[in-house]
């Protein structure tokens, strides 16, 4: 019998795990497993929040797909123009068309600036810069090597975005970054968020709330941005709010592939409707959804990827035996916050559970929750080659369970 | 927590937004309304809030992008309607959580 054939598109970070997981637990004599990808490049993508203050080499940060596929599993550079689920293939570029038994989809997010008036052109990357693609982080590096300082937007469009926490980050490193070379004086940093603050769950928002006032980042809340006046410089909001810029770091609307798009799977950003719980289609029962590309009310983040693909491996498992799903995805999610001069916060959370205080990831420790420290930065530097080494080659995280555990008092 | 509004006991988190969306009364929305400074409410209003609250029931993403391109109201009437922070006020008046961020 030929064996049956399990297609990812997407060989980024949650393709590339759920090929280790799935090529490790399916014998190659039952089920064939391919990868499309339509570039080569695989970015560690925490990387661009610190590159574009001028740390790293850009081949610690970018390295190729194919060097982290399992062995067993076909990588292959293709352009996916239409993903068909009710004749299980998908058609590729150039008009060739690929059969499947069951699909995963992990196409991701990708920003979309086009989506706001006036953030591309004349001013972009001049004035007006993003840090969410490897372009952008490279030339707002450039810009901030030689920048004399003035008012400092930091900016988020609308939600959801990919690692939500970033832009406020960016806003702290900011901070020390200028103080660090003595011109912090000579800038003025505005956070504009689109949410009711910089923190809007009750535990970090009564933890974290005086951070901002501390460093002296103002802030301006529930800012939805009609458009952008590139030449006057500044964001003008639907209610007419004007906020004055000479350095716009945004971080434009995020959308899933446009191949979401062009194959009528995806809601009004792209993204695609997934069982929260278990990760599959809610439509389609032989595709399965993972990391950027869902539509569940998880952040959009490596760390969920892990705990997703964890998880989705599992339920593939069970539903290639016929056997029911298990409802486990829990929103499991956590993160450093890097909140400038060499320290980091951390938070671990889900659906049900806030970001809470405590020891993790066991409860003495070593790191602490939602609680500045210097080993929370450490840690999110080590990160890089914890990626590198473990994630992206499917070996576990030992000590850091899927299922989020219940802070002890909660 | 437990709040009488509108002379009904509801469960409400310490931000005064329902747990419980099934407890909404339009009495208790024209209540929390006048506390946010919102209203009277009107049929756009409730327009609004019926979409919100549809929207919830089906766990979908809420932002105000998806509300200005819902052909229920633009996002500039949405501002209009709720003034000072439209997610942040239609979701406490339609009984249904706030829209946050991951912390």
């Amino acid at each position: 019998m030929n064996p049956k054939h399990l297609l990812i598109l997407g060989g980024g970070t949650a393709g590339t795990m759920i090929a280790h997981h799935m090529r490790r637990n399916l014998a190659a004599a039952d089920w064939k497993i391919t990868v499309l990808d339509r570039d080569e490049d695989h970015y560690y993508q925490p990387g661009f929040l610190l590159y574009p203050f001028g740390h790293y080499r850009r081949d610690q940060i970018v390295k190729q797909k194919r060097d982290f596929m399992p062995k067993g599993v076909d990588f292959q550079i293709a352009e996916v123009e239409k993903i068909s689920p009710d004749a299980h293939s998908v058609s590729l570029k150039g008009g060739s068309t690929v059969a499947y038994d069951l699909l995963v989809i992990a196409t991701g997010c990708r920003t979309a600036p086009e989506e706001t008036e006036g953030m591309l052109g004349a001013e972009w990357r001049k004035s007006i810069f993003d840090f969410y693609t490897f372009d952008g982080a490279a030339a707002l590096r450039e810009k901030l090597a030689t920048w004399e300082g003035g008012k400092l937007v930091v900016h988020v469009t609308e939600m959801p975005v990919k690692c939500p926490v970033a832009p406020l980050e960016f806003a702290f490193l900011a901070e020390s970054f200028f103080r660090e070379r003595g011109m912090r004086e000579r800038v003025q940093i505005t956070y504009v968020t689109p949410l009711t603050g910089a923190f809007t769950k009750p535990k970090a928002a009564k933890k974290l709330g005086h951070l901002l006032g501390d460093k002296g980042i103002a802030l301006e809340t529930d800012f939805a941005v009609e458009k952008i006046d590139a030449e006057g410089r500044k964001l003008i909001c639907y209610d007419g709010r004007e906020v004055p810029f000479d350095l716009l770091v945004t971080t434009p609307t995020n959308m899933g592939s446009e191949v979401i798009r062009d194959s009528g799977l995806g809601d009004d950003l792209d993204f695609v409707p997934t069982h929260k719980h278990t990760l599959q289609s809610l439509k389609y029962p032989d595709v399965f959804i993972l990391g950027d590309a869902t539509n569940v009310p998880a952040s959009k983040a490596g760390s969920v990827a892990h705990f997703e693909s964890e998880a989705l491996s599992a339920n593939l498992l069970r539903h290639i035996a016929g056997q029911p799903l298990v409802e486990d995805f829990d929103g499991h999610s956590n993160c450093f916050i890097e909140s400038g001069d060499g320290k980091a916060l951390l938070i671990d959370f889900n659906y049900e559970i806030e970001p809470h205080e405590g020891g993790f990831p066991f409860a003495f420790g070593p790191m602490r929750l939602l609680e500045e420290s210097r080993l929370n930065h450490l840690g999110k530097l080590a990160f890089r080659h914890v990626y590198w080494q473990i994630l992206m080659k499917g070996r576990p995280l030992l000590g850091i369970s899927r299922i989020k555990k219940a802070p002890a008092n909660a | 927590m437990q709040k009488t509004i509108a002379g009904t006991t509801v469960e409400v988190n310490e931000e005064g937004y329902l747990t419980d969306m099934s407890q909404w009364t339009t009495a208790i929305a024209d209540a929390i309304a006048a506390e946010e400074s919102v209203g009277p409410l009107t049929e756009s209003h409730h327009k609004v809030l019926n979409y919100l609250r549809d929207l919830q029931k089906q766990s979908a993403t809420i932002t105000i992008r998806g509300v200005g391109k819902s052909g229920v109201v633009t996002t500039k009437e949405l501002y209009d309607l709720f003034p000072g922070g439209p997610l942040k006020k239609a979701s406490k008046i339609a009984g249904i959580p706030k829209p946050v961020g991951c912390i």
